[in-house]
């Protein structure tokens, strides 16, 4: 534990904040009666897609390509879940099988 | 038992199928979770507080990574505005389903993640229990499962030395499922893109320290270009 725990607390009030944040402004700019402007429901249908495909560029933020096993784990596992997930549409059974599929392929790539 | 109570149980009843799915992947992910805090040196008591006060599965993933780095808040408070902005989108979605909720609404705003905005933006509250209380049982089933979780994963861990070399994935795995689903849809595909592009871009342009916000910034620029074709 690096951080003392004041210190930890402090972190997990400043995440608890920083989230709650995203989840209370849209009912405090839009109180019940107030209508929402068009632009702002585009991009409330939008960005979801959007922001997915983000989060898996940004879970693979830390990947390097040029040394070994150059990624090969990642894109093999990924390539797993797209098969997994179109063929069964079992979110469970997708996220399980590519996580095995990773852990075993990171321990024989090295 | 009393009237309000029956409503309740009826509520309860009816909203406990449709959490099933979330009881199992937030079994997997909390307990992850958990045993991922375990190995930085917090213990279940910290993961806990963590998942109860935050509640926000993939940034406490990423917050992981800030508690070992160095004792940054204010880091720690914009990561979390920025990883979480989607919430933004949930809310707008949910603003007619959580009108009249009276004292319950707070709640339901706090704890308005994925997984429940998911459920209750696709299923309708049945004409036996009050929507309130429909809505209520199922963000308070999420949280429960999710906080028990992390909880046992804790505990299990200090107990046992767990395996977890890349089983951090998970959150990998269950980003790409996400936007699979979302890719399903047809006219969703271009905004998918948008996403998955501007974020590669960013990072190969500004490195994975700063691209966070580049990302975000041209992915909204491009939406909005896009906005006539995109428009449905």
């Amino acid at each position: 534990m690096p951080l003392n725990p004041l210190q930890t607390l402090v972190m997990i009030l400043a995440v608890a904040a920083g989230c709650a944040l995203t989840r209370f402004l849209p009912f405090w700019l839009f109180p019940e009666k107030r209508k929402v402007p068009p632009v702002v429901r585009y991009l409330g249908g939008t960005l979801p897609p959007a922001m997915m495909g983000f989060l898996v560029v940004y879970c693979l933020k830390d990947m390097d390509l040029v040394a070994s096993p150059h990624g090969l784990p990642e894109g093999i596992a990924i390539g797993c879940i797209v098969l997994i997930h179109t063929w069964k549409r079992n979110v469970l059974l997708s996220i399980g099988g590519g996580t095995a599929v990773f852990m075993v392929l990171t321990r024989i790539l090295e | 038992m009393s009237a309000s109570r029956q409503k309740m149980a009826m509520a309860l009843r009816a909203a406990f199928p449709h959490t099933l799915p979330v009881l199992t992947g937030f079994t997997c992910l909390g307990m992850a979770y958990g045993v991922l805090m375990a190995g930085k040196g917090y213990g279940p008591f910290y993961a806990t507080l963590m998942s109860a006060v935050a509640f926000c599965g993939s940034m406490q993933y990423v917050a992981i990574t800030l508690l070992i780095i160095s004792f940054d808040p204010v880091s720690a408070f914009l990561m979390s505005l920025m990883v979480n902005a989607r919430h933004l989108f949930y809310g707008l979605s949910m603003l007619p389903r959580y009108r009249d909720m009276g004292k319950l609404r707070n709640v339901l705003i706090y704890l308005l993640c994925d997984e429940t905005f998911s459920i209750a933006c696709t299923v309708a509250p049945p004409p036996e229990a009050k929507p309130a209380h429909f809505y209520a049982v199922i963000s308070l089933l999420d949280y429960f499962y999710w906080v028990a979780a992390t909880f046992l994963g804790g505990l299990l861990s200090s107990l046992i030395r767990m395996e977890t070399n890349g089983l951090d994935f998970v959150l990998t795995a269950l980003f790409v499922v996400l936007f699979l689903d979302q890719w399903q849809r047809k006219e969703n595909r271009a905004s998918a893109i948008i996403g998955l592009a501007s974020a590669a871009v960013s990072l190969l342009v500004f490195g994975r320290g700063g691209f966070i916000l580049p990302a975000m910034g041209s992915m909204v620029a491009a939406l909005l270009m896009g906005r006539r074709r995109l428009c449905r």
